[in-house]
């Protein structure tokens, strides 16, 4: 016990390592939100009437809905007209090059370890790098043109390619699917846009790095990612944001439409301030990710590494519409001090013969709370539909709550639904074992996290998955006497 | 010949219960010694006590290791100095290869000495040569850290750990506990291997049996927290022989 207390105390001393912020000249509006404000976002990035029509009927659609209280979650009501809704680097010239991009942000990347810099770039992948609100820089962008391939931000895709744009926005999560992704319909601010054409498989995995940096700034990214018939695509996107006293809502939509026999593979490390050692600021991340195998053996799946924010609401889910389609769901969420976490997947059946798999890894420390909430929806049409879902649940000494809430909607009876679930507890036997080797407490607890979160690390793509290793064990850093 | 551990007076308890009452112990390099006497006569604390578990409260005397105060040492730099316990009841640890586990420690004890990490394939390779000292099968490596392993297989991976991490002083307790004929011949054989005129062994069990294959050079009896007996292998054999009440009879008429 004496050990766990240890623990406890120096969970509470953890800093969150990449707490810096960059002085960056901010374009912002004041805070608040009314129907200019849309107005406003709108004409700022020179959007057709359509897509200003369609923020607006977003816009009235969340005027009448209500925040959801139904989440295993705590936090004081968010005051929505405290809230800045535009923020933008001010660009001095636009960055043609990486040499003209603002040397500060380029040291900021640096330092978060961001590849911007060539060798990364040779080494594969190309980086569409939001800061706050507009994209900076997009490279690899001619390369993956000549095989069709559309990666830009979404304003771009807005102006280049709004036929396509007008044909998905809001077809897997429409405007009026829940109150958050309704603010983001009408505020977004921007995002990436993926389109892989018929037949083409994406040569590089996408990524894309996101950071909140400007105080007070909610942010609104917007996702679009499209797999035409027959194609592939691996999308990255990982998070890290400069630690900050007051809470920064962070409401995100991401949308996946995968075609016949095509595929996509959407990996998440998502590292936001997860607020101070008592619970104070901190990331709110309220997000809405959706994906649709629209046509037969298409498959989605999504990986996601959470370790940040104060409050995590998120359900990452597919809907398996074509027939023999296949959705997976791998996630490892760990909380810590004071952090909250509600997250897990949806799993709609729909199509003969389809398939989904869930692997939940649940990690607490601290007086964290880590909830699993997955839905697995058979539907009557949806023949001989498969699932098995895994939800793990690893305690990090006494004082942190796991809870899992399973929900299964069987209307098919020739469905096979497996679900296995384990509580374990990093407990004193196993630290003294891994002491009496030689391995202090906190590489102990290093290596069994990763351990117990390997199945779901094998699933990034490499570099991504020493990344998220690292990760892990900065977040549980501290976690250890 | 110099002392490698050197135990005075040691007492020790549990959550205000004394369990050691003042231990006397030392072990020369190039040593075999056996701790024997009947359950709760404090084999176990005392072996959990030399590594620094910290449900155990010291409460009097010193542990001296190459002539360092263990007291002053964090569990892992007990290890780091050299000391070994191969558990009683070794911990499953899930996800993590034996592979891994074992790069992590080796490397740790490295870095403690200053030294690079291995690269992993000389890494593989020694692992490989040390399997073979107690006939494991490489396949072990990739598996969970005794997680499925049958009692014998766990126990053979604690003297492979061993002959992994060369410690100078390795305390097995229990070691004998669950095993086969087969599988202690094995694991009494890698133990045998790993002696040398610089490392020293302390052997805790409750029966003889042991002995057969590790010969030991002096035999303890523990009895309340004491150790109130020692003599050479012959000590073993009476002990089978003749059980422990004569011991304790013995020992509460000299008190």
């Amino acid at each position: 016990m004496a050990q766990e207390q240890n623990i406890l105390d120096e969970v509470v001393q953890s800093d969150y390592k990449y707490g810096f912020t960059t002085d960056i000249e901010q374009e912002l509006l004041p805070k608040g939100l009314d129907e200019s404000v849309i107005r406003f976002i709108s004409a700022k990035k020179n959007e057709p009437e359509w897509l200003l029509e369609w923020r607006l009927k977003a816009f009235e659609q969340w005027k009448r809905m209500v925040e959801p209280t139904w989440p295993n979650v705590k936090y004081p009501r968010v005051d929505f007209q405290d809230i800045i809704y535009w923020a933008a680097p001010k660009k001095k010239e636009g960055p043609a090059s990486l040499d003209e991009v603002d040397p500060e942000l380029l040291a900021t990347f640096e330092k978060l370890g961001i590849p911007l810099e060539e060798q990364k770039v040779l080494a594969g992948v190309a980086v569409d790098v939001v800061l706050d609100s507009v994209s900076v820089k997009t490279t690899f962008q001619d390369k993956l043109a000549e095989l069709g391939i559309i990666f830009c931000p979404i304003s771009e895709a807005v102006a280049n390619h709004p036929e396509l744009v007008r044909q998905y926005i809001g077809s897997v999560v429409p405007t009026n699917d829940n109150f958050y992704a309704a603010l983001n319909s009408a505020v977004f601010s921007d995002g990436s846009f993926v389109y892989i054409p018929k037949g083409v498989r994406c040569p590089i995995e996408l990524s894309t790095y996101f950071r909140i940096n400007a105080r007070n700034t909610g942010q609104f990214e917007r996702t679009l990612i499209i797999a035409d018939e027959g194609s592939y695509v691996s999308y990255l996107e990982g998070c890290t944001a400069p630690q900050r006293d007051e809470n920064q809502l962070h409401a995100a939509v991401v949308e996946l439409v995968a075609h016949r026999d095509a595929e996509i593979k959407y990996s998440t490390v998502q590292n936001w301030f997860p607020g101070d050692a008592n619970g104070k600021g901190g990331i709110y991340n309220f997000v809405t990710k959706r994906g649709v195998c629209e046509g037969r053996n298409s498959k989605i799946s999504w990986t996601q590494v959470e370790t940040g924010s104060a409050i995590t609401w998120k359900y990452p889910s597919v809907v398996l519409k074509g027939d023999n389609s296949m959705g997976e769901f791998y996630s490892v969420a760990v909380t810590n001090n004071h952090q909250q976490a509600d997250t897990g997947t949806k799993m709609i059946h729909i199509g003969k013969n389809t398939r989904s798999r869930i692997v939940s890894k649940g990690i607490s420390a601290g007086v964290s709370q880590n909830s699993y909430r997955g839905l697995v929806k058979i539907l009557k049409v949806a023949q001989g539909a498969r699932n098995y879902s895994q939800c793990d649940s690893l305690l990090i000494g006494d004082a942190c709550g796991a809870h899992t809430f399973p929900y299964l909607e069987v209307a098919n009876e020739t469905a096979t639904v497996e679900h296995e679930a384990t509580t374990s507890k990093i407990g004193e036997d196993m630290l003294f074992y891994c002491n009496q080797r030689g391995i202090d407490t906190e590489a102990a607890v290093a290596l069994i996290v990763n351990g117990y979160a390997r199945e779901v690390l094998n699933q990034l793509p490499m570099e991504f998955a020493v990344e998220a290793q690292k990760l892990l064990a900065i977040s549980l850093e501290g976690s250890v006497g | 010949m110099s002392s490698l551990l050197e135990i005075k007076n040691l007492h020790a308890s549990i959550e205000d219960r004394e369990i050691l009452k003042g231990v006397d112990l030392v072990v020369h390099a190039g040593e075999v010694h056996a701790i024997m006497g009947p359950n709760g006569s404090g084999k176990s604390t005392l072996a959990s006590v030399l590594a620094g578990k910290e449900d155990y409260t010291v409460t009097e005397g010193s542990i001296l290791l190459n002539g360092k105060d263990l007291m002053e040492l964090s569990p892992e730099d007990r290890s780091h100095e050299g000391l070994f316990l191969a558990f009683q009841y070794p911990v499953e640890i899930p996800g993590v290869s034996t592979a891994n586990f074992l790069k992590t420690a080796v490397n740790e004890h490295r870095a403690y000495r200053g030294d690079e990490p291995l690269d992993p394939g000389a890494f593989l390779a020694l692992m490989k040569e040390k399997m073979k000292l107690v006939e494991m099968d490489p396949s072990f490596l990739q598996r969970s850290l005794n997680e499925g392993f049958s009692g014998g297989e766990k126990k053979r991976n604690e003297i492979f750990q061993m002959a992994m991490l060369e410690p100078t002083l390795a305390v097995l307790d229990e070691t004998d506990s669950g095993l086969d004929i087969d599988a202690l011949r094995i694991v009494a054989g890698g133990v045998n291997a790993l002696r040398t005129p610089n490392n020293a062994t302390v052997v805790i069990t409750h029966y003889q049996r042991l002995l057969d294959y590790i010969v030991p050079d002096v035999v303890h009896v523990l009895w309340n927290g004491r150790i109130v007996r020692s003599g050479d292998k012959s000590l073993a054999l009476e002990l089978e022989k003749r059980g422990y009440d004569w011991i304790k009879n013995e020992t509460a008429v000299e008190a």
